[in-house]
């Protein structure tokens, strides 16, 4: 294994503990600050893989803004403490699909990839690239993505707007 | 150098960690925050997959994904609120008007 490999191996590791612990965590608060822990070490693993610009629209976005907004989300609906209050019944069933989709995951991928053939080359993919293939090749798309989020804030803006009856 | 089965095995267990979030929580921000950890994972293998073929794509792709991500999350988090205004609760076991 070479150097890069146990850092993503680490990176991984730290970002699957905490994201197990999003999932179990008992007070709402904390499984918004593991959230926070998993984003950044998913944009480690940006970095680590040489993708710069999104490993750091990464962490500007999700940790920076998502994250936020999902702390006002809990603030602002008194989130209850406690098991029985987060989770429901049905918690052995989840767990039982979540290890079926993990298993069936990991031997598809063990079955389609060998070992040791295909290596991700870790050379850096500029900022300057990346705007050029948005701009040159997907800007219709690009304006897409840019209406959707236009036509999301509006809706977030009236869905919690208080109606004001004359 | 770094295998790519270690990227896609990476993905795969946020994936189902996510999965596992949104069926066992009954709380909506944390099943929001669960839809995250699996939209991460899309673009953990989105990522790993461009560096590979040296195509920049992915990365392209991911952008958009991270954008609809933040338009999800801004949406979902106002129905929340609409919802907690209206019924004192956001557990989703109670919210289930439209079940037949």
């Amino acid at each position: 294994m070479s150097s890069q490999e146990y850092a993503f191996v680490v990176l991984a590791l730290v970002g699957t503990v905490s994201a197990v612990r999003v999932v179990t965590a008992r007070n709402v608060v904390r499984a918004a600050l593991y959230l926070v822990a998993t984003l950044a070490s998913v944009g480690a693993v940006y970095l680590l893989l040489g993708s710069e610009f999104v490993g750091w629209v990464q962490i500007l976005i999700y940790v920076g803004a998502i994250v936020i907004l999902f702390l006002f989300g809990l603030m602002l609906t008194k989130a209850p403490i406690g098991r029985e209050a987060l989770d429901n019944r049905s918690r052995a069933i989840g767990a039982l699909v979540g290890l079926a989709i993990l298993a069936g995951l990991v031997f598809l991928i063990q079955n389609a990839f060998a070992w040791n053939d295909p290596k991700v080359e870790l050379a850096q993919a500029t900022s300057g690239a990346i705007g050029e293939a948005i701009f040159r090749h997907y800007v219709l798309p690009f304006e897409a993505v840019s209406f959707v989020l236009l036509a999301a804030l509006i809706g977030a803006v009236v869905l919690s707007r208080k109606d004001e009856r004359p | 150098m770094i295998r790519l089965p270690l990227v896609l095995f990476f993905s795969a267990a946020l994936f189902s960690i996510g999965v596992y979030g949104v069926l066992a929580r009954r709380n909506a921000v944390l099943v929001l925050m669960s839809i995250e950890l699996m939209l991460n994972a899309v673009n953990v293998n989105l990522i790993g997959f461009s560096q590979l073929w040296r195509d920049l794509t992915g990365q392209v792709f991911a952008l958009f994904v991270i954008a609809i991500a933040a338009a999800e999350v801004g949406i979902g988090l106002a129905i929340v609120i609409l919802i907690y205004r209206n019924r004192e609760t956001i557990n989703l076991d109670e919210v289930s008007l439209l079940k037949w």
